[in-house]
């Protein structure tokens, strides 16, 4: 069930190298943190672990077979910014019955309440968003979770409360989250692995 | 619009007070009872006066006849209200029938690839290049006229400038977060269409069609006043017109006037109603 991405790399076009041979290997269940400068390509190599681009070279191997091309994604990445990855004109409801769950207990501990759920995207906070936008990638299907500056434009008392019931459900359903974060303190508290990405990209070392 | 329309200026602003959106309500109001009017007094009036008689010929103005009658004794006015009755069913139909091919084009143009992309572009500015009336009076005659052969021709020559708003707007959703973390979520293209992309173009559709629609009238006047459109038995504008103009010369002045000028009224209020609606709809046309 591991997710792994083979001699990875990645540029626009015909621009210089992104990155280059990446290595890096998750098992399920892992909590890994992945930091480094802005523009350094945190966000693409995780756009390319969750399918949403594909690499120049190099595979992104999940159980040792290619990504599905089509159907659910077995890896979901959750953005910064929730107000985007939301449809304006769709009620609540709809954006995580998109997923196709409608998990109470999972709802429970993402803090969202019942009420919620009738209201439109232009009625709940940025915090509130975003707990929906994790509820929906943490739909049935998913094996990895990727955080990318999940909690970055939240307050600290809300990231507690995210974080918490993300690692609760996360540990019981055993799914490998990959966090990028530019907050050390953030990731020293929740992560088992800390990857410096720079180094990962410059030594090309394994990890 | 077209020059002509904006000869006549109707502005329906009954109550300074009103702020913007009491005043479009208002006006949408006006001027949809006055087409109720029209399409109701189309439709009521019986056909009797508008059969040949003889003995009530060329009179002009009066009560009895506000549009007076012609030189076979028909009502001007029945005449007239049946004739725009006519033009709004053939102007709404077609009008329908090209925000349904801009939005399928469009949709598909913005949503297929390159390929399909190019072919519709090209399509696009084949159709706009050429003016509307001339593929029009191909299209209509290659059908053999009647109202069938208008409605089709003008369905085909009013879907492009609309195909292409609406390509530029899916163009700019399809990128949108939300669109990409749908087809991860394992969403078909059909599905994404339908309820991620659809909503956000039905407003444009709506004043797609309300502003297609005078266009197509005029058109459809304009085609069957040349002779190639709707057939001399039914009473459309057009025919009424290209008529009249035969008795021009002989001070039948009602003949053209009024049928012209109320022509021009029905366009107007659908361009009105189309123009609030915009504004209403669109929010970045919203402050206009």
């Amino acid at each position: 069930m591991q997710l792994e991405a083979r001699n990875v790399s990645f540029r626009y076009r015909r621009k210089k190298w992104l990155f280059r041979d990446i290595n890096l290997t998750v098992q399920p269940g892992e909590v890994v943190g992945l930091a480094g400068p802005s523009g350094c390509g945190k966000t693409t190599l995780a756009r390319i672990l969750a399918g949403y681009e594909k690499p120049s070279n190099g595979t992104v191997l999940f159980n040792d077979a290619p990504l599905p091309k089509t159907g659910y994604h077995p890896i979901q990445l959750v953005f910064q910014h929730p107000e985007k990855a939301i449809n304006p004109k769709w009620p609540m409801k709809a954006v995580l019955e998109e997923a196709g769950n409608l998990d109470v207990e999972l709802l429970e501990r993402l803090g969202i309440q019942e009420n919620w759920l009738q209201r439109w995207p232009n009625e709940l906070s940025g915090g509130e968003l975003q707990r929906f936008c994790i509820a929906r990638a943490l739909g049935p299907g998913t094996q990895f979770l990727i955080a990318d500056e999940m909690t970055t434009m939240l307050d600290t008392i809300t990231q507690a409360q995210i974080w918490h019931g993300v690692m609760d459900i996360v540990r019981n359903r055993n799914i490998g989250i990959i966090i990028i974060s530019h907050d050390t303190v953030l990731l020293k508290r929740l992560v088992s692995r800390y990857i410096d990405f720079p180094l990962l990209n410059k030594d090309k070392v394994s990890y | 619009m077209s020059s002509m329309m904006k000869m006549v200026k109707f502005s329906i602003q009954p109550f300074i007070s009103l702020n913007g959106r009491q005043r479009s309500f208002m006006t949408l109001v006006i001027v949809s009872l006055l087409l109720l009017c029209v399409i109701l007094g189309g439709l009521v009036l019986s056909n009797e006066r508008i059969a040949t008689d003889l003995g009530n010929r060329n009179l002009g103005p009066s009560l009895a006849h506000p549009f007076g009658t012609d030189w076979l004794g028909r009502d001007m006015l029945t005449r007239t209200l049946k004739g725009l009755t006519l033009s709004i069913g053939v102007g709404l139909t077609a009008a329908a029938a090209s925000v349904t091919i801009a939005l399928i084009l469009g949709m598909l143009a913005a949503t297929m690839g390159k390929v399909v992309d190019s072919i519709i572009s090209w399509l696009v500015d084949l159709f706009l290049s050429v003016p509307h009336l001339v593929m029009l009076m191909l299209i209509s005659f290659a059908l053999g006229g009647g109202i069938k052969g208008v409605v089709i021709g003008l369905a085909l020559t009013h879907w492009p400038s609309l195909t292409r708003v609406i390509r530029a707007e899916v163009m700019q959703l399809r990128s949108a977060e939300y669109v990409e973390v749908s087809k991860r979520l394992g969403k078909s293209r059909w599905f994404i269409g339908r309820k991620h992309l659809f909503p956000h173009v039905a407003p444009q559709l709506m004043v797609g069609l309300f502003l297609l629609f005078p266009h197509a009238i005029l058109h459809e006047a304009a085609i069957t006043f040349i002779g190639m459109g709707l057939s001399p038995h039914q009473p459309a504008i057009g025919i009424i017109l290209s008529e009249s103009m035969r008795y021009l010369s002989t001070e039948m002045w009602w003949l053209a006037i009024f049928p012209g000028l109320s022509l021009l009224l029905v366009v107007r209020s659908f361009d009105i109603i189309g123009e609030h609606l915009r504004s209403r709809l669109d929010p970045h046309r919203a402050h206009d």
